[in-house]
């Protein structure tokens, strides 16, 4: 090996170069993740019992925590909306349209999907992850399945059948803890709060949330797949795969989150 | 019958297998030895097709897998293979009578209700009774592998690859499962590639052994010619000594210049 040629490999370069690489790759094996799940959707059964515990495990489990996220965060809504309209209009005003629109079009589903991606998606990437380096991964390669129709499929479609669920249970929680705080502390009448949502809000908002659960539960749920089943070097690995799993699902869950709202917008579905 | 010619595999920067030609007959059991590291799991996992090689040809009953490339052709071609892995892989969630017949569902037609009266009979097969429902972490280490050795034989393979069969075990627990692969190789008449550094265990087992080193087949022959035989890698490497032309780092910071040129560093 030449100087120059030790340099360009061992130097900046070298280490900014396999890092492209490294980056290139793992986009193209993800793209290849995605297109061998629909692949393997339309070439063979789905194991439904699995779609069902993972339904189980993603979905009843995360019910609590997201529940009890959004009922709070309702009423935040409702107490700085109430503060902030009693401190311009010397009443609280619109407090159920405010809160309902924020839950039902943003809240709601961004938040839902958080809290899910750190939860279900960091336990899936580490479930995935040992079974990776203790060659489980392998040997349901040597048992005639693979692990994309096994392992992956069923917590994709798990993913996207329940994230909308949780997300609606989410709006009804965030909207409610809303009117907690709108009828006990700011002294809104239900009449009053009730009338502020349903006087305001459409189908088209509801779907405006309701729309970006899918893509969110996409998004989780394969880059969580795709961060456990490539994982490499044992504990330290596993570790470093739920890791990567989480931050990069709640970070492409943000990002997505822009242009999914500009596209649904350009629809008119907002 | 398992042919493969001038094997090649190089994970970044590091060769592991250089052109290895291996032969397995009908029926006989052939066990590759080698240190850790010489590429011995990985010809194993070449063979089923978990690793594609680089370069050469395996050729199992005339099929080559390596030039398979449809990802069915490639699951019908493992549908021969029974394969024991290293740490057993039993899967973690399932019971042990459902990790017995895992495969049977992808890989035969058997109906599942008759699923458990298999893996009753597998596990018989392999020495274990009343274990059926357990989970794999209620199982010791001996037992772990025995229940992988059921779940790999359970859908009748024609070829059975073990990989370190006996590795982690004790002496007795270890003699035990090279007892259970010569019973299976008189039950099922299977061929078999049994992949150990475990000297005993391949005198035992095999009716021919191969040594890999530094990615290459030394030489394969009948276990009473390895034990005779005068080759100084072979030898040092049956006897256990330290010294000899094989050199293992002692400290990862010796200088590679210790090993004469050409040979040894088997790490």
């Amino acid at each position: 090996m030449g100087l120059n040629e030790s340099w360009l490999e061992t130097g900046p370069v070298g280490d900014f170069g396999r890092e492209v690489l490294g980056a290139a790759e793992s986009v193209g094996r993800f793209a290849f993740l995605v297109r061998s799940t629909f692949a393997w959707m339309l070439r063979a059964p789905i194991e439904w019992r699995q779609v069902l515990i993972q339904m189980m495990r993603i979905g009843v489990e995360s019910l609590p925590v997201t529940t009890m996220t959004t009922f709070f965060t309702g009423m935040v809504l409702a107490l700085q909306t109430g503060a902030s309209s009693k401190h311009f209009f010397n009443e609280p005003l619109f407090v159920g349209t405010v809160v309902s629109f924020a839950m039902v079009m943003e809240l709601a589903p961004v938040m839902t999907a958080l809290v899910v991606s750190g939860r279900a998606g960091a336990a899936i990437a580490a479930e995935l992850g040992t079974m990776k380096v203790t060659e489980q991964i392998d040997a349901l390669y040597t048992l005639g399945t693979d692990p994309v129709r096994y392992l992956v499929i069923p917590r994709v479609m798990a993913f996207i059948l329940v994230l909308p669920v949780l997300t609606i249970i989410a709006d009804f929680s965030g909207t409610f803890g809303g009117w907690v705080v709108a009828y006990v502390k700011l002294g809104i009448p239900t009449s009053v709060y009730t009338a502020d949502i349903f006087d305001n809000m459409e189908i088209r908002h509801f779907m405006h949330g309701f729309l970006k659960t899918f893509v969110f539960a996409a998004i989780i749920s394969f880059i969580s797949c795709f961060k456990g089943i490539t994982t490499t070097g044992g504990a330290e690995g596993v570790g470093k795969s739920t890791t990567a799993a989480v931050v990069l699902s709640m970070a492409s869950v943000l990002i997505m989150d822009y242009f999914v709202t500009a596209i649904l917008s350009a629809l008119g579905i907002t | 019958m398992i042919e493969a010619l001038g094997v090649r595999k190089t994970y970044p920067g590091r060769p592991v297998l250089r052109g290895v030609d291996l032969m397995v007959q009908e029926g006989e059991t052939l066990a590759i030895i080698g240190g850790s590291g010489c590429g011995k799991s990985t010809f194993l996992k070449c063979v089923i097709g978990l690793v594609r090689p680089d370069s050469g040809s395996i050729k199992v009953d005339g099929t080559d897998i390596t030039r398979l490339t449809r990802e069915s052709e490639i699951a019908m071609y493992r549908r021969r293979f029974g394969y024991l892995f290293q740490e057993a892989a039993l899967f973690d969630s399932l019971s042990v009578w459902e990790n017995v017949t895992f495969g049977l569902r992808y890989l035969t037609n058997i109906p599942a209700h008759r699923y458990r009266a298999i893996a009753r009979d597998k596990l018989a097969l392999v020495g274990l009774k009343d274990v059926e429902d357990l989970r794999p972490s209620e199982l010791s280490g001996g037992m772990k592998k025995r229940v992988a050795l059921a779940r790999a034989i359970a859908a009748e393979p024609s070829y059975i690859l073990y990989d370190e069969p006996t590795t982690g075990l004790d002496p007795i627990m270890s003699d035990v499962i090279n007892d259970l692969i010569l019973d299976l190789q008189k039950a099922l008449g299977t061929t078999a590639i049994v992949v150990t550094h475990d000297m005993k265990s391949a005198y035992k087992v095999a009716s021919r052994i191969a040594m890999i080193h530094e990615g290459r087949v030394l030489a394969a022959a009948h276990p009473e010619i390895i034990k005779i035989t005068n080759d100084p890698y072979i030898r040092q490497f049956v006897d256990g000594l330290s010294q000899g032309p094989i050199k293992m780092k002692l400290k990862e910071f010796e200088p590679e210049t210790a090993e004469p040129a050409g040979k040894g560093g088997g790490r």
